[in-house]
């Protein structure tokens, strides 16, 4: 168990270290020279060339990856090219934004997946299940984008009940747990959750399912206990595997929230990727990239190593 | 090849008979009375088969010119005469748009998965036959791309070549190559070790013959099952892509650039701006049925 807790803590730097590896090269893809990620267009030959020299980029590619990954680890993201500031200074602010929309919207979806899944694993084959699957498919199916704006159209264009755009009252970057802007996350937060939702729900049913039909449920009903006695038997067993896949949607949501974001312009990180890709603010895309690819590794482990430690059927070697 | 393995061939025979059969005509004739038997998956077939048709053929039913637009007419609403579907932001017909849109979106939503089962299908393929250390290299080169969330990769691949058709499909195409070459690779190490691949060995047949007739006919189905169910999250990532302006470029008709181009026009005319996306959503809900039925009827554990 100790061995295995070590080995995969150690597996997860090899893996860091080439998601670094693949977002410095991100900016070697880029069409044109990479040097133009760090100058503006408009600075001088000489001006560009020393720059070139103090940044390695005269050297060769092993030798500059080591330059960057050097700075990489002491904090250093380098400078937004649009807006000169620390890339880490903007980036920071979209992060805690993003996380905030991310985390919502995965509790929305775990919440509404288990019920769901829940529900229609106890009841295979009845209506409830055919309702519940439906759900789940149309919920994984749909562009989640398109399904922000229809939520736009109808709850804030319609019916004018919500905020259609915006993290905070005219604006407003400061966050506060208060129904002003409670009342922004509500539509972004419903968008972001249909995915996780269709993919906890199948998840859960297979899960609740596969217990359901396993000797030991027939036991517990033998031996005369309630419903109530073996849902908490149920929920037991498939609480581990239920928790493993949301704290992964966690991470693919923080990824992932670009498009939901774009949508309701909330100042987070896909907003930043957004107008980094416009103003070819490669120092921006480079570090937003690396910053939630890290957070995803670490969301993984994490994951791994809680549910070896929930789960005592895992046993890992 | 085959000539000079005719002790192969029949020791194929023998374990398909005692399979009772399972890849001979018997199989697929009971896949299709799965299938018949099952009217959702039918149904999505055929919406499908209508809409490709109908788009390929886009010309025939369109009634106006899909780039030709007027100030006059600009965001008329639903059921206007003479534009059934309304007009867009440049008062272009919608209908027209929708049926030609559906020609990128199609092929940007189908190519990258076949060009990743084929890629990916080689790789996994090899590395579950192989395994040692060219299993090592691939798998664990396969991880890498699984430390990413798969928006994040789109996104960050195609952001950093730029906006394009050919960008976008690389980037999405990247984006599924880890995924097939997983399922690939666990497939066929579990037909690796069957006795029939043993049995071929031993009566002389070389790695390659052993591979085309032996593993392939036993992995590409469930491969196949596997990559049919990614084209509907492709259709969502390519039209994505294109809403972020990543993919398709105007004046183009693609469905997502339309969503995203028609995004102020949801305050005018709500009901003509949501117009793409319901085209998107039908078509990656029925590919993802399609998927889902044929995983049953071809008796494929997920």
């Amino acid at each position: 168990m100790l061995f295995y807790l070590i080995r995969r803590v150690l597996y997860a730097i090899p893996i860091a270290l080439a998601v670094g590896f693949v977002c410095f090269m991100l900016v070697q893809i880029a069409p044109g020279d990479p040097i133009n990620a760090i100058v503006p267009p408009d600075a001088p030959g000489d001006v560009v060339e020393q720059v070139r020299r103090e940044y390695g980029l005269d050297k060769p590619l092993p030798v500059q990856f080591g330059l960057w990954l050097l700075k990489v680890v002491q904090g250093d993201l380098g400078r937004s090219l649009a807006t000169g500031r620390s890339v880490w200074s903007d980036l920071s602010g979209a992060v805690v934004n993003t996380l905030r929309l991310a985390v919502v919207a995965s509790l929305i979806g775990f919440v509404l997946g288990c019920v769901l899944g829940g529900l229609a694993g106890t009841f295979r084959g009845s209506a409830i299940d055919r309702t519940a699957v439906g759900i789940a498919v149309a919920g994984v199916s749909v562009p989640h984008y398109w399904l922000g704006m229809v939520l736009v159209v109808v709850f804030s264009v319609q019916l004018n009940w919500l905020p259609a755009m915006g993290a905070g009252p005219g604006g407003s970057a400061d966050w506060g747990w208060d129904w002003e802007h409670l009342q922004h996350l509500v539509l972004p937060a419903i968008t972001l959750a249909v995915i996780p939702m269709g993919i906890v729900t199948r998840t859960v049913r297979g899960i609740v399912a596969e217990i359901m039909s396993q000797e030991f449920v027939t036991a517990l009903r033998g031996k005369g206990l309630t419903r109530g006695r073996i849902f908490i038997h149920v929920v037991k067993n498939a609480a581990p595997n239920a928790l493993a896949v949301i704290g992964l949607q966690l991470g693919y949501l923080m990824g992932g929230s670009i498009l939901v974001e774009t949508v309701f312009s909330w100042p987070g990180t896909g907003m930043l990727l957004n107008n980094a890709i416009f103003q070819r603010d490669l120092p921006v895309l480079q570090g937003t990239i690396l910053v939630l690819a890290m957070f995803f590794v670490t969301l993984n482990l994490v994951v791994d190593l809680v549910q070896t430690a929930l789960d005592p059927r895992i046993k890992r070697a | 090849m085959s000539a000079t393995t005719p002790t192969a061939a029949e020791a194929e025979l023998a374990v398909q008979a005692k399979q009772g059969a399972s890849r001979s005509q018997g199989y697929w004739a009971g896949v299709w009375k799965r299938l018949r038997r099952d009217p959702l998956t039918i149904a999505c077939a055929l919406v499908l088969l209508i809409m490709l048709s109908v788009i390929v053929f886009a010309p025939l039913f369109a009634p106006h010119d899909p780039y030709q637009g007027s100030m006059m007419r600009r965001l008329r609403p639903v059921g206007t005469p003479n534009y059934l579907l309304g007009t867009d932001e440049l008062g272009r017909d919608m209908l027209t748009r929708l049926l030609y849109g559906g020609r990128l979106s199609w092929f940007m939503g189908i190519t990258p998965v076949v060009l990743a089962f084929f890629i990916g299908t080689t790789l996994g393929v090899l590395a579950g036959f192989n395994g040692g250390k060219t299993n090592m290299a691939i798998m664990r080169t396969t991880d890498i791309f699984y430390a990413f969330p798969s928006v994040l990769l789109a996104v960050a691949i195609s952001g950093a070549l730029g906006a394009g058709i050919v960008n976008a499909i690389l980037a999405l195409t990247l984006v599924f190559v880890p995924p097939i070459i997983r399922v690939a690779e666990s497939v066929t190490t579990g037909v690796r070790n069957l006795d029939f691949v043993d049995a071929a060995r031993a009566s002389g047949a070389s790695a390659f013959t052993i591979v085309r007739v032996h593993v392939l006919g036993n992995v590409l189905g469930p491969i196949f099952v596997y990559a049919t169910s990614l084209i509907s999250v492709c259709m969502i990532l390519s039209s994505g892509l294109s809403f972020l302006g990543l993919g398709t470029k105007p004046p183009e008709p693609e469905w997502g650039l339309m969503l995203n181009t028609l995004r102020t026009a949801i305050y005018v005319q709500p009901w003509v701006a949501v117009l793409p996306g319901i085209c998107i959503f039908v078509t990656s809900i029925c590919f993802n049925l399609l998927s889902d039925g044929l995983r049953q009827a071809m008796d494929v554990k997920s």
